[in-house]
């Protein structure tokens, strides 16, 4: 998959809110089915529903216990999720930082003005 | 400058993505400086070696905005779009879209300042087609859902990191 592409499933994958909740889960540690179908109201199958659509875009993986099946995050599609994201934010706090500077001057050419007249 | 605010940027509703920063500056400087071309072309978008060397802004209503950075290696980037509204120096209201967009759609871009004891607030609402288009932009993590598990999935992150 290309990186644009992975992307692309990551997001999909995080679109919904259920899913962006199982992933916080995840975060604090590995979980069986059942222990993350449990602060939902939902149903074991509809929960392994979105676990698949997780899985499919790598952002969780199963670990090794055969009995429990625990699901585990797989950081590295959510770090270049976040990467895109700190680009966008990157973008304003450059820009904006570029505009304090130009308002600087602008404040200091009118007071300047101000002290001619 | 230290007393400018920092930047945030939040989802609002199913559609829109809201940017806050506060400048340090009267509200009449700071609308000259979002709209008149020959300033706007010294910050936005202007670091880290790209420059914005197309800059065309027609600021009545059904008026044409164009955008052009060009970036290091040849990089380029653009935007254009309509002026919808303005009402100087508090609002303006555009559509906007990227030259390559990588979500559906256009996006509406409401700028409102509000100045207080000399200090402006600007607030940009950039209003989506869809929610969808709105989340690839957004790309949740920075999502209040995820904000209970991202200080652990920090940590997470670094110990992968570590451990390569």
């Amino acid at each position: 998959m290309t990186r644009s592409k992975r992307l692309d499933a990551t997001f999909a994958a995080l679109a919904d809110p259920t899913r962006r909740a199982i992933l916080a889960r995840l975060a604090s540690g590995e979980a069986s089915v059942t222990e993350l179908a449990r602060p939902f109201e939902m149903s074991q199958p509809a929960i392994s529903k979105h676990l698949k659509v997780l899985e499919r875009a790598g952002l969780v993986s199963r670990g090794r216990d055969a009995q429990r099946r625990p699901r585990r995050l797989a950081a590295k599609p959510l770090a270049e999720a976040n990467g895109w994201l700190e680009g966008y934010r990157r973008f304003w706090e450059g820009s904006f930082r570029q505009l304090d500077t130009l308002l600087e001057q602008m404040k200091a050419r009118r007071k300047h003005k101000g002290d001619i007249r | 400058m230290s007393t400018a605010g920092t930047l945030q940027i939040t989802a609002q509703g199913d559609r829109e993505l809201v940017i806050t920063r506060r400048f340090d500056a009267p509200c009449t400087l700071v609308f000259a400086a979002m709209t008149k071309p020959e300033l706007v072309k010294r910050w936005l978008g202007v670091f880290g070696g790209w420059s914005l060397a197309v800059c065309e802004i027609d600021l009545r209503v059904g008026g044409a905005y164009r955008y052009e950075w060009h970036g290091p290696k040849g990089a380029r980037m653009g935007m254009r779009g309509v002026t919808r509204e303005v009402t100087p120096p508090a609002r303006w209201v555009a559509t906007g879209r990227f030259d390559e967009a990588w979500y559906p759609g256009e996006e509406i871009n409401t700028s409102v300042l509000v100045e207080q004891r000399g200090q402006t607030t600007l607030t940009n609402t950039v209003r989506y087609e869809s929610q969808e288009a709105r989340d690839m932009v957004l790309k949740s993590p920075m999502e209040k859902g995820m904000a209970a598990g991202y200080d652990n999935l920090e940590k997470v992150l670094a110990t992968m990191a570590q451990e390569g």
